[in-house]
């Protein structure tokens, strides 16, 4: 399995809902609220199952809807990834 | 009482991906029935349907609706699309809940979920989708809608199989003069998926010819079951004063009456027992303040199964008598759509009444002991003022809806 990154998380993401909306940067699309970018919360679970599934990264349903932007979702799932290591 | 009129058409059929692409397809009598491509047909009874071929997703939708959307949707969301553009429908000038949505569905998201019991069954649920908690669902399409479009007013879905679109024209009208402004209303339906299959040929009224043009040749003696489509249509509906304090860019037609009644109790009467089809048809005149003589042609809902032919004709015969109207069976060449069939034919009529001509019915020879005068051949330019519209749905739904010219 790929180290998780951003690039990554990217292609999860699209993978599970879809292009994101007008964001021209990778920086600031890191940094973007996920309802910004067009993803609803129902996207972010989505994207955080197959977390789960491809990575064994386990997050509660309120750290999912709490998690805000990609960046912060990167960091929840690489301290997990960290930890088990 | 403001009349209800109707000012934008979107259509997504078989035979035409939009209003004058599908409208000009049917005037020529070009079928969209063939041998089903999207799974392999070839294990079930009945191998032909009306598909939508050639729909690319990412031609007309935002990539982010695609993942969480059945195929279905898609195209509904595409005839919504039209119907707002059709309409001239600024929905941001509209007061916050001005706007609902009121679709109807037969079976949902079918093919979406599934390939989700598929994800299910095969690889374990960590495989399905989280938007399979809706994307599934009979609602879904008019959630879908209400979302994109910003469209916050009384919303809802009605299932009635094919009769339920005629119905969701109706409860939009309700809404209407109720209180809203505008509806988006109709369906677009279809489930061309094995698991949508299973279903629609366990009713055993499927033709299982091979043949597209032997397939669905209703009020012919050699009638032997339909062959089912998807798509269907999506209409913008008003009242007439706010449509036109708005100067709405065009105003198709008016719905001028509906009613929908409930067959009795299967083995209590009949088979081809027209008595509840009949009652539906009086009702919807009544409703339209119309007698006999002011429908000048009938879309029929033709079902193609002998005993079902036989009591559709019977209440246009009862309710007619010997005037032998002109009846029109456009959907000879898209398949039943389900719930799309009504609202597609409510829009085909009001093309109809728009342009004086009546499409032909393909395949069908229709036989002279129905007493009907079906289009065949070519179309048939008259002068129209109002057309009955019928459907019926699988277990004894009925529907019948009035609509009126716009002058």
């Amino acid at each position: 399995m790929p180290e998780l990154t951003m690039g990554e998380l990217t292609r999860i993401l699209r993978e599970c809902a879809g292009e994101g909306e007008g964001v021209a940067h990778d920086g600031e699309f890191a940094d973007t609220l996920f309802t910004d970018l067009g993803y609803d919360s129902l996207a972010v679970l989505e994207t955080a199952s197959r977390l789960k599934r491809d990575y064994g990264v386990e997050l509660t349903d309120d750290e999912v809807v709490d998690v805000g932007t990609p960046a912060r979702l990167l960091e929840l799932a690489r301290r997990q990834i960290a930890a088990r290591s | 009482m403001n009349a209800v009129v109707v000012t934008g058409l979107g259509v997504v059929a078989p035979n035409g991906l939009s209003t004058e692409e599908y409208w000009n397809a049917t005037l020529a009598a070009r079928s969209g029935i063939g041998r089903i491509t999207r799974f392999e047909p070839e294990r079930y009874p009945a191998t032909l349907a009306g598909e939508i071929r050639g729909f690319e997703p990412a031609a007309h939708l935002p990539g982010r609706l695609v993942p969480q959307t059945d195929h279905s949707t898609r195209l509904s969301l595409v005839a919504a699309d039209e119907a707002v553009r059709d309409a001239g429908l600024d929905t941001g000038q509209l007061p916050e809940y001005g706007v609902g949505v009121v679709t109807a569905n037969s079976a949902g998201g079918f093919e979406f979920g599934h390939q989700e019991l598929d994800n299910l069954w095969r690889k374990g649920p960590e495989y399905v989708s989280a938007y399979q908690s809706f994307a599934w669902f009979y609602a879904v399409n008019t959630g879908q809608i209400s979302i994109r479009h910003g469209l916050r007013g009384s919303s809802g879905v009605l299932v009635a199989d094919e009769a339920g679109g005629l119905d969701a024209l109706a409860q939009a009208r309700r809404l209407l003069r109720r209180d809203l402004d505008a509806v988006l209303t109709g369906a677009v339906d279809g489930s061309l998926c094995p698991w949508g299959w299973i279903a629609q040929t366990s009713t055993g009224q499927l033709s299982t010819a091979e043949d597209p043009a032997l397939a669905y040749r209703p009020f012919d003696e050699r009638a032997a079951g339909f062959v089912p489509g998807e798509g269907g249509a999506i209409l913008v509906v008003e009242d007439e004063a706010k449509a036109r304090a708005r100067h709405a860019p065009r105003i198709h037609g008016r719905i001028l009456g509906h009613a929908a009644t409930f067959d009795p109790r299967p083995g209590t009467v009949p088979a081809d027992d027209a008595s509840a089809l009949t009652r539906a048809v009086e009702l919807a005149l009544a409703d339209a303040g119309a007698v006999p003589d002011d429908i000048d042609a009938v879309f029929a809902d033709a079902a193609g199964v002998p005993h079902l032919d036989r009591a559709e004709a019977a209440a246009l015969g009862a309710v007619f008598g010997a005037r032998e109207l002109p009846v029109a069976v456009p959907k000879t060449l898209t398949g039943r759509l389900c719930a799309g069939a009504g609202p597609l034919d409510v829009a085909t009529a009001l093309l109809a009444l728009r342009d004086g001509v009546l499409p032909p019915a393909a395949h069908t020879q229709p036989s002279p002991r129905y007493g009907l005068r079906v289009v065949v051949g070519r179309p048939l330019e008259l002068r129209l003022r109002a057309v009955l519209v019928v459907a019926r749905g699988l277990g004894g739904f009925n529907s019948a809806m009035v609509v009126g010219a716009s002058h």
